[in-house]
């Protein structure tokens, strides 16, 4: 789970982790009254969607004018925000983050994740602050340090000076050195007590006057962990999701919405990324991932259906299920109920395979329903694309003869 | 032979008055396996399908010298039950649980650390030695004795291997499967080394999918140790990047861990990569010059 940038700074500073003063605001009017409170000879207005690269796509304007700051606010609120990272429809910005300018002396980087390989915590740290981490890991990987934390005792004094001494703070700024060692202990008390799965402060800069401030922050979450912070659970925000992902996760469903027109619903994380991969090489996308998990019911059907036939794109779908313990013939019965139930008027092609299959096939094709059977994979995938590509055709010519 | 699991392994079913556990308890005892205990707090007495309940792990130990578990504890309780059988001496843990939140894991991992343990899983189907015994979720009667060990980051996506291999007369020695999440405590590289080393198998599958490096660490493996045709598929090539594809551990981050590079990677290493999962059987046969 994302956060937004003001709850992440929220998160910084009940951990002792310096952050610039500042708040969320959702109209002008709150940032009039919310500037003049803080005063300050520089304000920053930052629009909050779950998505980087907003100072390019002009979501952060910056202001010496206390008088200015309602109109900046205006000029954002309700803006759709196209950024390398939203894909270009772009989100639309609900809330602003307002806060006081620093004077910028140097800009670093800082990370702290889980390094899969070793299943430690892991710290990255650069002296390009405010670039992109994967740039400078690809041009200068002489820049980044990595600093595994060891579990078992967790952040010590020499894990900070490794990474501080490391990126040479001493030669840029000694006063700081101390308070970034005690920063990077917060950090990692934030990440393991909220059971974090990335922080990252880019830039982390030191001021003017020789100070540390978070003047970016993003935070994400492990899910399994989530159960155990309601606080955090709080800062979900359903507008920054797909409204289709919502619902599949009310269901207890698996999805993911993809650009392709053959919508797919399969039983497992593998194999569901599998016969995404399989309809491309017969030739054409899939429309999304969608895994109904190993206890595929009538009802985890039917909701399935509905979620796949609400995405316009879908012109046809293909069920692939391998019984293990689900049997197939229960499955068979839950697709028959659940069409009953789902108007479904794009081509649909099941394949069933494993515990059952034969009797799963059987009552398939017994029901009266308008589908295809298969047992083979990559059989089931040529047909499911032949039929959709001429469903789509018979459209297109249909469309041309009505007008 | 075969590897990690055979006729003889003494299984303790951790959770098993709870409905998966149970219903997968009996599932292994009927496929052969020498399921011996089963372990839930405060049931202790309790029998399931003629399986004795113990109140520990400890206390099965004692009475049943079983020496593997197989955990089906809910997730915010499952790291404990790991540790709990790591320290009344359990050496082989196979954890099926999903959802348990990474921190724990860290922590877990980073317990076992120099035991005489081993982890596989958590998030996985299971461990299977073909005719002999079943320690997990997947449904038995795919499998036959045969000459291919497999090893998978996931679950169905195995069976349909297996199923091929089985179909196709091939038959399978041990089949693996390490488990969807981003730390866990068995990887291919472990696996790879044991099949290796095991004379029955003569041929490995590897189904990988997108996330993380360990695929390509078992690539550079492969290249220096293993000797044995090894074939694979690398599930994801249609994954979006940022995205989590259902397991936690499928995540293509800051550009890396995507399917291609990981398949150009194994290719390198002289693995036969299938582009397409329906041809995994097929690719083996070929491999073996069959």
């Amino acid at each position: 789970m994302n956060i937004h940038e003001f709850q992440a700074k929220s998160l910084f500073a009940q951990f002792g982790v310096p952050v610039p003063r500042g708040k969320e605001i959702k109209n002008p009017k709150a940032a009039a009254k919310w500037a003049a409170q803080l005063n300050s000879p520089v304000y920053v207005v930052k629009a909050q969607i779950h998505a980087g690269g907003r100072g390019k796509a002009g979501g952060v304007k910056i202001t010496k004018n206390q008088a200015e700051v309602p109109g900046l606010a205006q000029e954002l609120i309700g803006k759709k925000l196209v950024t390398h990272q939203t894909g270009p429809k772009g989100r639309k910005v609900r809330r602003l983050l307002i806060e006081e300018g620093a004077g910028i002396a140097k800009e670093l980087y800082l990370s702290l994740l889980v390094d899969r390989d070793s299943g430690w915590p892991v710290f990255i740290a650069s002296t390009e602050g405010g670039m992109e981490i994967e740039e400078v890991a690809a041009h200068t990987p002489e820049k980044i340090i990595k600093e595994l934390i060891d579990p078992a005792v967790g952040f010590q004094g020499y894990n900070g000076r490794n990474i501080a001494f490391g990126i040479g703070l001493n030669s840029m700024e000694p006063a700081v050195l101390n308070p970034f060692v005690q920063m990077l202990g917060n950090l990692y008390r934030l990440f393991m007590d909220k059971n974090a799965a990335m922080v990252e402060i880019n830039p982390l800069v030191i001021t003017t006057d020789k100070k540390l401030i978070a003047l970016d922050g993003k935070v994400s979450f492990d899910d399994n962990g989530l159960f155990k912070h309601a606080d955090v659970q709080a800062m979900r925000d359903l507008h920054e999701e797909e409204p289709l992902e919502i619902e599949a996760t009310a269901n207890n469903l698996n999805y993911v919405k993809l650009d392709g027109n053959i919508g797919c619903m399969v039983n497992g994380a593998g194999l569901a990324m599998a016969t995404m991969d399989v309809i491309k090489l017969a030739g054409s996308e899939p429309a999304n991932f969608l895994d109904v998990g190993g206890g595929a019911t009538k009802e985890t059907v039917a909701a399935g259906f509905r979620i796949l036939l609400k995405d316009k794109n879908v012109k046809g779908i293909f069920i692939n299920i391998f019984g293990g313990i689900v049997r197939c013939e229960r499955i068979a019965h839950g697709v028959i109920e659940a069409a009953k139930e789902v108007q479904i008027d794009v081509p649909l092609v099941v394949r069933l395979q494993g515990t059952n299959a034969e009797e799963g096939r059987k009552l398939l094709k017994e029901s009266g329903l308008k589908l295809d059977v298969a047992n083979d994979l990559w059989e089931a995938a040529l047909k499911i694309v032949a039929m959709t590509g001429k469903a789509r055709k018979k459209r297109a010519a249909a469309g041309e003869a009505g007008h | 032979m075969s590897i990690l699991v055979n006729k003889n392994t003494r299984v303790v079913v951790q959770g098993i008055t709870g409905k998966e556990g149970s219903f997968h308890a009996t599932q292994c005892k009927a496929y052969g396996t020498k399921v011996v205990a089963g372990v839930t707090p405060g049931k202790a007495g309790q029998e399931v399908e003629g399986i004795p309940v113990f109140n520990t792990v400890r206390d099965a130990v004692k009475k049943t010298e079983c020496d593997t578990s197989l955990i089906f504890v809910p997730p915010p309780f499952a790291a404990d039950a790991i540790l709990e059988a790591a320290d009344a001496g359990i050496t082989l843990i196979i954890c099926i649980t999903e959802g348990i939140p990474v921190n724990d894991m860290v922590r877990a991992k980073r317990a076992l650390r120099g035991r005489d343990t081993r982890l596989i899983g958590p998030n996985c189907p299971g461990v299977i030695t073909a005719d002999e015994c079943k320690i997990g979720i997947m449904p038995g009667f795919i499998h036959k004795k045969g000459r291919v060990g497999v090893v998978s980051r996931s679950g169905t996506l195995t069976y349909e291997a297996v199923n091929q291999l089985t179909n196709l007369g091939l038959g399978e020695t041990t089949c693996v499967g390490i488990g969807g999440d981003p730390v866990n405590g068995t990887n291919f590289v472990d696996v790879l080394a044991l099949f290796e080393k095991d004379p029955e198998t003569e041929a490995i599958v590897m189904i990988g999918e997108i996330g993380g490096d360990a695929e390509e660490k078992a690539a550079d493996f492969i290249k220096q140790h293993v000797r044995k045709p090894v074939v694979s598929f690398i599930a994801g090539i249609t994954a979006p990047p940022g995205r989590r594809m259902g397991h936690a551990g499928a995540i293509i981050s800051g550009g890396k861990g995507t399917a291609s590079e990981k398949m150009k990677t194994l290719e390198a290493a002289g693995v036969r990569v299938c582009k397409n999962p329906a041809e995994i059987g097929a690719t083996v046969q070929a491999a073996l010059g069959l």
